[in-house]
């Protein structure tokens, strides 16, 4: 294996200067969140902010040796760093320490991590591979699509029993991914009507929603040219439809725990709490709104001076862009994050390689689910899922494997033009 | 569906999330203003509005308990910031170590949140609540919360009010969330049995602080708030100026008085003695107090006329005589001779051989063994525990041997053994009526708590059935909707049974044991008793109710070790009756100021003396 160093021409330096200009807007963000007139040094080691600016550095020496790596390695080293991603959380299942009430954190020395963050690559990593193999068409072998199931669903349920909803609940943006390699777009469709099916059962009696799914099947078949086969797909439908409406309602009260139902009566607006569970969005949106047109600049922000936001620095960093920006820099912001976001799509469409390919488009996924989450979550339109957003929240694990994720592409990316055009399409 | 289109639709869900949060963000930053002054005013402070607690008054409207203002200091710990700790202590009045430690406790309190208010000191004086109120600018994160504890007007009836005081850690966690510490709820009496009522519920008032503590105003128009909901008013049914005589009567005496309505099973006057003073209960010493009070040897907490079973003596013969008619092995007119007593159960001299109303005034002993023997030994039943069963729902019918269901805390069974204790004792089918022949006149395996006395005696004045007692009357002007409160629990013991016994106990308040009882121009029913006590002199027992047509009161006395019934159980009860029925005690001045003054407990003699 010779070692081959990409041209740095081929590098695509928009997405490094996008990567870089986030990073620098959360060291920004994370310094202002806990900014103090006494103590105004930026590289101040002892503080969060301090912290974060030896991950920036410990990540940018980390980026630029992936980028130094045979692209091959990659490639050949899927399933063996998927291995050791999930062997990291079964030893946090067993000898982990808990933060916050979720037990998915290992610490070595004086440094913790959270072995979770670094699945994600690892599952994206061995899902490309397995993918892009000889003969597999994920299209048609029902084989392949559970085992692909499988890959997915493994660190999931490991992560969950630590505690963690968060984290798990990011694995379900690989639905994209199989989406884009042929799963049928009806399973996204249905997967649409199960969350607002979902949340209706938590608003609405379900009887009430099992009359109306009935009445618009009659109205449905009333209308339509009627086939046997069509008559028996939509009771089909309406019934399933049926069952799962009750059986939510039954796993809302059983299923979840008291503090996840409170958010979620919260976020549903069925329970007033600013004081409980709604504190945080509720301070959040004080955050928010009170940035205006402009924001108040730079370190002007009282509402996270005075930490009224908790968790200002990590999950809610956005009030911090909100109210110090205002909406402009907000508009910014998010325009500038959808631009990364196309930006990663095009370069994972362009890709000969199919293992390059699938890969790019669990990069995008995965940070897009981050995004919508961890964004609405803070406008009070999403429950409190505390996930970071990334490359802007303050902490070394989430930071590190983001790089690591986002890295990874670029060096595919930079290899590209050297590959022959890869199996079929 | 080719790949191009798929990877469009990926970046149309991309798009359109991002338009969405971009409105949000449009009507949050721009559209709506409020948040804008929210974050100016920018501490969200929420305050508990306490309702004032329901007020209890006597079952005239006489005013018993209301509320005194006191003032909290409390903190939310995480709005705590720039505090001159040097100052702040000053104000106080407490040293830096107290003001570091009570802030550790604090921090170590369950369910302690540094964005929930928690109560620094409790009660401050109206000077330091001054003082602070002046500096309050310079204390942030401090405030002072306005709440009530009680006061009471009189120092009578502290067992049935009760006393209220912080709640235990215990019942914040099953109260939901509701309660947090320091909190007053009931503790016991009717403070704790009707704490729902009397506690009302709580409000929030969410209120903008600027960052030097001032209030700002409301947050949103006071949209989240909530309103206090003010406690009901209670009436008991105690009459206070009764409760008050009784006190006064037993005062230097150990023992209880319970009085009763028998038309509705209003509890009347509800006396323990010794007692204390309700208003020692209140205030920061509360703790103390109540810790000298429990270390008394006089046990004033222990409440006696619920809970405190004695052998109930001869007063239990008026139940065996309306058994004994019930059973049909006695009559009006069943005679027994009586030889100074009946085997080893001893007589005092008096006529011989008597009839039922005449053996109940003279309490013959003899005479009711012989009845408790026909009723044991009755050849109707094949077993003596089928007849000792029969004797046993009697009993029971009256209340005896369980918790009447009084609206109290404590309440005791009193004794009263199945036949199954005597099989154990004696081997089954191996006792007869003579093994425990004791029982006939109240002795032996029987307790009964005076509280079950005035409730039999409420029983036989209604000729056959009880209300069962309690002590509330109205709640918010309403009748007490406690079903037990509202319907006749008849005994097993016909009507027709009940006029010879009352007779009897007539003539034993005209010219029995009890007549010392008389009351000039009211009919007076009574039965005098003396508990037999093994570890000291007997306990004196009377119970009695007036008039002997449509009674309105049915009392019990117990004055533990003084005695034959009719020595003080008897003159107190009688006074209590005239109280009642007339309003005043004023026709037996010398009885009365005799009864006041006995003391026979020898421990206040000098305090006695005072208050001549």
């Amino acid at each position: 294996m010779t070692l081959q160093q990409p041209k740095p021409s081929r590098i695509d330096w928009i997405t490094i200067m996008l990567y870089y200009f986030f990073v620098v807007v959360g060291l920004l963000c994370i310094y202002a969140s806990i900014y103090k007139e006494t103590n105004p040094l930026i590289w101040d080691a002892s503080q969060n902010y301090g912290k974060q600016l030896i991950w920036i550095g410990v990540s940018s020496f980390l980026g630029l040796m992936i980028l130094l790596i045979d692209e091959k390695f990659f490639f050949a080293f899927s399933y063996p760093i998927y291995g050791i991603t999930i062997l990291l959380l079964i030893l946090v299942l067993v000898a982990g320490t808990t933060v916050k009430g979720s037990s998915s954190w290992i610490e070595i020395g004086g440094f913790r991590m959270q072995p979770a963050e670094f699945a994600k690559f690892g599952t994206a990593l061995a899902l490309a591979k397995f993918l892009s193999g000889y003969n597999v068409n994920f299209e048609k072998d029902r084989k392949i699509q559970i085992l692909s199931a499988g890959i997915i669903l493994l660190p999931m349920v490991i992560i969950l029993l630590q505690n963690e909803t968060g984290s798990t609940l990011v694995f379900t943006s690989f639905i994209f991914v199989l989406y884009r390699e042929g799963l049928p777009g009806w399973i996204l469709f249905a997967g649409f009507i199960l969350i607002l099916l979902s949340v209706l059962a938590l608003l609405v009696q379900p009887i009430f929603i099992i009359i109306a799914l009935v009445l618009l099947a009659i109205l449905f078949l009333f209308l339509v040219r009627r086939t046997r086969a069509l008559i028996l797909l939509t009771f089909g439908a309406v019934i399933v439809a049926g069952l799962m409406v009750s059986s939510i309602d039954y796993a809302f009260q059983n299923v979840l725990q008291a503090h996840q139902r409170t958010r979620i009566n919260v976020l549903l607006g069925k329970e007033v709490d600013i004081k409980g569970a709604g504190y945080n969005v509720q301070q959040s949106k004080i955050a928010i709104g009170s940035g205006g047109l402009w924001g108040k600049g730079f370190l002007q922000g009282t509402q996270n001076k005075f930490r009224f936001v908790p968790e200002q620095s990590t999950d809610f960093i956005f009030c911090t862009i909100g109210e110090e920006y205002g909406f402009a820099g907000s508009l910014l912001f998010i325009s500038l994050y959808i631009l990364l976001l196309y930006r990663l799509l095009v370069m994972a469409e362009r890709q000969r390689q199919k293992f390059n390919r699938i890969y790019g488009y669990s990069l995008v996924c995965i940070l897009f689910f981050h995004f919508v989450i961890n964004i609405g979550m803070t406008l009070g339109l999403m429950p409190v899922i505390g996930i970071p957003l990334p490359f802007i929240s303050y902490g070394g694990s989430a930071l590190l494997s983001f790089t690591i994720l986002l890295f990874i592409f670029i060096r595919l990316d930079a290899n590209r033009v050297n590959e022959l055009r890869g199996t079929a399409d | 569906m080719d790949n191009l289109s798929k990877q469009r639709t990926l970046l149309v869900i991309f798009i359109s999330i991002a338009i969405i949060y971009i409105t949000r963000l449009f009507y949050l930053q721009v559209v709506d203003e409020s948040y804008v002054f929210f974050a100016q005013n920018n501490v969200l402070q929420e305050q508990t509005i306490y309702p004032a607690r329901g007020l209890i008054y006597d079952r005239n409207g006489e005013l018993l308990v209301y509320n005194d203002a006191i003032y909290d200091l409390s903190v939310i710990t995480d709005q705590v910031k720039n505090l001159d700790t040097i100052s702040f202590c000053n104000v106080l009045g407490i040293s830096k170590d107290e003001f570091l430690s009570t802030f550790a406790r604090i921090r170590r309190q369950k369910g302690f949140s540094p964005w929930k208010p928690v109560v620094f000191q409790r009660q401050i004086t109206i000077p330091t609540y001054a003082a602070f109120q002046e500096k309050l600018y310079d204390f942030q994160g401090f405030f002072v919360e306005v709440r009530t504890d009680r006061k009471y007007k009189h120092k009578s009836a502290a067992h049935v009010m009760g006393y209220i005081g912080e709640v235990t850690e215990k019942d914040i966690e099953k109260s939901d969330g509701y309660y947090r510490m320091g909190d007053f709820v009931g503790i016991s009496g009717v403070e704790k049995v009707y704490e729902n009522d009397l506690g009302g519920t709580k409000g929030t008032r969410y209120v903008l602080v600027d960052s030097k503590n001032r209030t700002q105003g409301r947050y949103k128009d006071g949209e989240f708030d909530t309103a206090a909901v003010a406690g009901k008013n209670i009436h008991l049914s105690i009459d206070q100026s009764l409760q008050d005589l009784g006190e006064r009567l037993m005062l230097n005496k150990i023992g209880s008085i319970v009085a009763i309505e028998p038309s509705t099973g209003e509890v009347l006057a509800l006396v323990s003695s010794p007692t204390y003073d309700p208003n020692l209960l209140i205030g920061r010493d509360r703790g103390n107090r109540y810790m000298e009070l429990l270390r008394d040897p006089d046990k004033p907490l222990f409440n006696r006329p619920i809970s405190a079973p004695y052998p109930p003596g001869s007063i239990f013969k008026i139940i065996m005589s309306l058994m004994g008619q019930e059973e049909k092995v006695l009559t009006p007119a069943t005679a027994y001779a009586c030889h100074h007593g009946y085997l080893f159960v001893g007589c005092h001299s008096h006529g011989s051989p008597l009839q039922l109303r005449g053996a109940i005034a003279v309490s013959c002993n003899a005479y009711f063994c012989q009845v408790y023997r026909s009723v044991i030994n009755n050849p109707k039943y094949k077993y003596v525990e089928d007849a000792y069963n029969q004797f046993y729902k009697h009993a029971y019918s009256f209340g005896m041997g369980h918790a009447l269901g009084i609206d109290l805390y404590g309440e005791g069974k009193g004794v009263l053994k199945k036949a199954e204790y005597f099989d154990k004792l004696y081997g089954r089918h191996r006792w007869q009526a003579l093994t425990t022949i004791s029982m006939g006149i109240g002795q032996g395996e029987l307790g009964i708590t005076p509280l079950q006395m005035a409730n039999a005696t409420a029983a036989v004045a209604n000729r056959g059935y009880y209300i069962t007692p309690h002590i509330v009357k109205l709640i918010s002007n309403k009748k007490n909707p406690n079903k037990d409160y509202n319907e006749k629990h008849w005994t097993t013991i016909d009507t027709s049974y009940f006029p010879v016994v009352i007779e009897g106990m007539q003539d034993v308040v005209e010219r029995g044991t009890a007549y010392i009882a008389r009351i000039p121009g009211i009919e007076v029913c009574g039965k005098t008793g003396t508990a037999q006590n093994p570890h000291g002199k007997d306990h004196s027992i009377f119970f009695a109710f007036a008039p002997k047509v449509n009674p309105k009161i049915a009392i019990a006395v117990v004055v533990e070790n003084s005695g034959f019934g009719a020595t003080w159980a008897a003159p107190i009860a009688s006074l209590m009756m005239e109280q009642y029925i007339t309003g005043k005690v004023d026709t037996r001045k010398a009885l009365l100021e005799r009864m006041l003054k006995g003391n026979l407990t020898h421990k206040n003699d000098t305090a006695a003396a005072q208050t001549k």
